[in-house]
C-alpha cells in the first residue's frame, strides 16, 4: 500500500537567518527513515512518465523501489547505470520541469521527491558504499574532452566505461566547470564534486588542468599530433554579457561570473586564509532573474551585505530561476524588485559605484521567447543605493575554440552547430555539447548532451 | 606542478624566474601572458611572458614585489614548484610592415617591452629602445635590452645613471631629431603609457600599449579585466593585452586598478603576520 500523503516528506534545512551567514549546505538531506517514507509515495506506474522527463533517463521507479526496500547500495547501482554524477543531479537539477513534472502523484498534491531521493542515495553511497570501481578493459582508442564541466565529465565517464582512454583538458586549475566556479558551496558542496570526479579518475579518466585548448594546443593538433581518435568540445558558455549601460565599468561592478568565481572557486569567502580578495558593499544590486542571479544574491548576503536586491525586468512568473532557488532567496532576506530595469549605474567622483538608476516596466505582447515583452513605463525612474552591482544577465560561448578551428561551424551567437541526435559537428571526429552548443542552459541538459555524444563517438570509433 | 629552474634577483624588488612549461614554451609569442598560482590557497595572477625557450621548454617571467603573491613568489627558490602555470594567453603582438620602431619600457615594464624589442630586432626592424627607471639602482636587464635593439637609451628620473629625464622626454627628442617611427610600443605604469600616447597623438604615430588589469581566468570568463577602448568595452585577456594607446580610456583604467587595493593590502599584512608568528614560535 503506497504512502498516500499529498505532500513530500519535508527536507530538513538550515534556518534561513542562520544559513544566510554561512556557506554550509542549505538543504541537509533525508535520513534513511525519511527516504524510505518518501519512496513509499511512488506508485510505480507502468508507463514511467517520470523517466521521459529525465535528460539522462535515470531508471526512476526502479531505484525508488529499491530505496523503499532499504536496498540503498542497489538503488545507487541502478542510478549509476545511466547517470555518472547522481550526487550533483540530485542537488541542482530543475526537477519541477523534468522528472517530477510528469509524476502522477503531482496531479493531486506534490509529486514524489525524486531529486531528494536521488541525492539521498548518492550521499548514502558516498558514505557507506564499499564496491571498488573497476577499470574497464582498454580498447586502445583515445578521446580528448575539452572542458571538465558537466557535459565533459559525463561524456568522459561514459566513454571510459566503454574502454576508451579519455583525457579531459581543463583551462582552470580545478576540474568541475560551473559546478565549482559557479554554483555556490551552500547549494553544491565542492567535496561532493571532488568525490564524483575522483570516481571518474578511478575509471581511468585523466584530467589535465591548466590547459587552455585553442591556445596551448588546437583541436587540429589534438587529432593529428597528440594521437586522439575523436574530440568532444564542452567548453561551456563562459563569456559574460553586460547591459551596455553607462557606469558598467565603475569599481564595484562585477559580472556574476567574476563575483561567483572569486567566492566559489577562489574561496574569497575565506579570505585572508585564501589569497583572493573580494570587494563588498553594504548595499548590493543583482541584475537578472536566473539561477545565477539567485546564487550571486545569496552569496552577497552571506558575505555580509545588509541589503541585497534582485532587479529583474519581468515578473516572477517569467523568472528562469528554479522555484526552490527563488523561495530560498526570499527566505534569506533577498529583496525582489520585479518589473524594473537598470538604466545607469551612478558612481562617485573617484570611480566607485554608488547607486543604480532604474525604470519600472510593464508587460506587453509576447516576444520571440514566448514571454511577455517588458516595456518601460515613462517617467517612473528611481534610484537604489548600491556599492556593489552584479550583472547576471547571461553568458555566451567562449570563442577561443571557434577562432582556432576554422572548419568548425558556429551560428550567429557563436554556438557550435551540431546534429542534435548525435552531437556531431561539421568537422569529422569532432563532437560538441553543453552550453558551448546551446548557450547558457542547465547542468542536466549538458550532462544529457555529454551522454549522447559519448554514444555517437563510440559508434563512430567502432566503425573506424 | 611547474618547476622553477632559474631565479635571478635583478634589483632589490624585481626578480626573474624561468619556469619549466614545455607546452606553453612551444606556443608562446611576444605580447602574450601566463597566469600562475603559488599554492592551493593562492590567487591567480597574470604575468607577461618576458622570454621563452622552445628547446628547453621554459618560460621566463620577471616580476616586482608589490603584494602578497609576488612577495611569496619572491621567497621561492630554484628547484621549487609552482602549483599552476597556464598559458599562453592573450593575443600575440603583430608587427607586419614595421621598418622602424621605438620600444619604451617603464620600470618593470621594461621586462615586458624586452621580448617585443627582441622580436622586432630579429625581424630586421630598426629598434630604438628607451627604458626609464626612478634611479640607477633600479635598472634591470640592461644587457639583454642592449642586445635586442639598435640603440638603447636608459633614463633615470634622478639622473643617477648620468641620463636624467623621463622616457617621454627622450622619445620627443628622438622624434624631433627626425626619427620616423612606424610604431611606438609603450609598456609600463598606466600613467606612463598615457603620457606616451598623449605625446605621439599629435604626430599621428601608431602607439601600442600593453594593459595588465586584474583578472581571474584569463580566458574571457570573468570580465574583470574590462578596459574601454574607443568607447567600447574590451576584455584585456582575450582582446588584448595590446591595444591602440590613442583609443584606451586610461583614466578609467587607473581608477579600476584600485578596486582590490585594500584587499591586497590586507592579504599582504596577513602574510607578514603569519611570517612573524613563525619567527616568534
Amino acid at each position: 500500500m503506497p504512502n498516500m500523503s499529498l505532500e513530500k516528506v519535508k527536507m530538513p534545512e538550515q534556518d534561513p537567518n542562520i544559513r544566510n551567514k554561512n556557506f554550509k549546505e542549505v538543504a541537509e538531506g533525508y535520513t534513511e527513515e525519511m527516504a524510505v517514507e518518501e519512496a513509499g509515495r511512488c506508485l510505480h506506474c507502468k508507463h514511467k512518465p517520470c523517466m521521459g522527463g529525465c535528460p539522462v533517463n535515470v531508471k526512476i521507479p526502479e531505484f525508488i523501489a529499491l530505496v523503499a526496500e532499504r536496498k540503498f547500495a542497489k538503488a545507487y547501482e541502478k542510478i549509476q547505470e545511466t547517470s555518472s554524477l547522481p550526487a550533483i543531479c540530485g542537488r541542482v537539477c530543475p526537477q519541477e520541469t523534468q522528472c517530477e513534472k510528469y509524476c502522477v502523484r503531482g496531479v493531486k498534491g506534490e509529486p514524489v521527491a525524486i531529486g531528494r531521493l536521488e541525492r539521498f542515495v548518492a550521499d548514502w553511497y558516498m558514505k557507506n558504499g564499499t564496491a571498488k570501481v573497476e577499470k574497464p578493459e582498454q580498447n586502445g582508442k583515445k578521446v580528448a574532452v575539452i572542458g571538465a564541466g558537466p557535459a565533459g565529465l559525463t561524456c568522459a565517464g561514459d566513454l571510459a566505461k566503454k574502454g576508451y582512454a579519455v583525457s579531459v583538458f581543463e583551462a582552470f586549475h580545478t576540474p568541475g566547470g560551473v559546478l565549482v566556479y559557479g554554483i555556490p558551496e551552500f547549494r553544491l558542496p565542492k567535496d561532493i564534486v571532488k568525490a564524483e570526479i575522483e570516481k571518474l579518475k578511478e575509471l581511468g579518466v585523466t584530467i589535465d588542468t591548466n590547459m587552455v585548448i585553442g591556445k596551448v594546443l588546437s583541436v587540429e593538433e589534438l587529432l593529428n599530433e597528440e594521437g586522439f581518435d575523436a574530440v568532444f568540445i564542452s567548453t561551456g558558455a563562459g563569456l559574460p554579457s553586460f547591459m551596455g549601460i553607462e557606469g558598467e565599468n565603475l569599481n564595484g561592478v562585477y559580472s556574476a561570473n567574476e563575483f561567483l568565481t572569486r567566492i566559489n572557486l577562489m574561496k574569497a569567502y575565506q579570505f585572508p586564509a585564501y589569497d583572493t580578495p573580494i570587494y563588498m558593499g553594504k548595499n548590493v544590486v543583482v541584475v537578472g532573474g536566473g539561477n545565477v542571479a539567485m546564487d550571486a544574491a545569496r552569496c552577497a548576503k552571506r558575505m555580509g551585505a545588509e541589503n541585497v536586491s534582485i532587479v529583474y525586468r519581468r515578473s516572477e512568473e517569467e523568472m528562469p530561476a528554479r522555484n526552490e532557488e527563488i523561495h530560498h532567496a526570499k527566505e534569506e532576506g533577498i529583496d525582489f524588485k520585479l518589473l524594473c530595469n537598470p538604466t545607469q549605474i551612478i558612481g562617485t567622483e573617484d570611480g566607485w559605484a554608488e547607486k543604480v538608476s532604474c525604470i519600472r516596466m510593464e508587460l506587453g505582447e509576447p516576444d520571440a521567447s514566448g514571454r511577455r515583452r517588458p516595456v518601460p513605463v515613462e517617467g517612473s525612474e528611481f534610484e537604489i543605493d548600491a556599492e556593489v552591482v552584479i550583472i547576471a544577465i547571461g553568458q555566451s560561448p567562449n570563442p577561443l575554440i571557434k577562432n582556432t578551428t576554422p572548419d568548425l561551424e558556429t551560428n550567429k551567437r557563436g554556438c557550435i552547430v551540431v546534429k542534435e541526435e548525435t552531437g556531431e559537428t561539421s568537422k569529422q571526429g569532432v563532437y560538441a555539447g553543453g552550453d558551448a552548443v546551446t548557450g547558457a542552459a542547465t547542468v542536466i541538459l549538458a550532462m544529457g548532451a555529454g551522454k549522447t555524444a559519448a554514444q555517437s563517438i563510440d559508434e563512430y570509433l567502432s566503425k573506424k | 606542478m611547474y618547476k622553477i629552474v632559474r631565479k635571478e634577483t635583478l634589483n632589490p624588488t624585481v626578480s626573474l624566474m624561468e619556469v619549466e612549461a614545455p607546452y606553453i614554451a612551444k606556443k608562446a609569442e611576444p605580447g602574450q601572458f601566463i597566469i600562475l598560482r603559488i599554492d592551493e590557497n593562492g590567487e591567480r595572477i597574470p604575468f607577461t611572458i618576458a622570454d621563452f625557450d622552445r628547446e628547453k621548454g621554459t618560460v621566463t617571467i620577471i616580476f616586482q614585489v608589490v603584494g602578497n603573491t609576488t612577495e611569496r613568489l619572491n621567497e621561492m627558490e630554484e628547484g621549487e614548484f609552482l602549483q599552476d602555470f597556464v598559458g599562453p594567453l592573450g593575443v600575440a603582438s603583430h608587427f607586419e610592415g614595421v621598418k622602424k620602431a621605438a620600444v619604451i619600457g617603464g620600470g618593470l615594464g621594461t621586462a615586458i617591452a624586452y621580448p617585443q624589442a627582441k622580436k622586432l630586432h630579429s625581424m630586421g626592424v630598426e629598434v630604438d629602445m628607451i627604458n626609464g627607471f626612478r634611479n640607477k639602482d633600479l635598472v634591470i636587464i640592461e644587457d639583454m635590452c642592449e642586445a635586442a635593439c639598435t640603440r638603447l637609451f636608459t633614463m633615470t628620473d634622478d639622473g643617477s645613471n648620468g641620463n636624467k629625464g623621463f622616457v617621454t622626454q627622450k622619445l620627443e627628442e628622438l622624434i624631433k631629431e627626425g626619427n620616423e617611427y612606424d610604431v611606438v610600443i609603450a609598456i609600463g605604469p598606466l600613467v606612463m603609457m598615457k603620457a606616451v600616447s598623449e605625446l605621439t597623438r599629435p604626430y599621428g604615430i601608431k602607439t601600442i600599449v600593453s594593459m595588465n588589469p586584474v583578472m581571474i581566468d584569463g580566458t574571457g570568463m570573468c570580465g574583470g579585466c574590462r578596459v574601454t577602448v574607443g568607447g567600447e568595452t574590451k576584455f584585456a585577456c582575450v582582446d588584448g593585452p595590446d591595444f591602440d594607446g590613442h583609443l584606451v580610456d586610461f583614466d578609467q583604467a587607473i581608477l579600476r586598478s584600485k578596486m582590490f587595493k585594500e584587499g591586497e593590502q590586507r592579504s599582504r599584512e596577513n602574510h607578514h603576520c603569519r611570517m612573524e608568528g613563525m619567527q616568534n614560535a
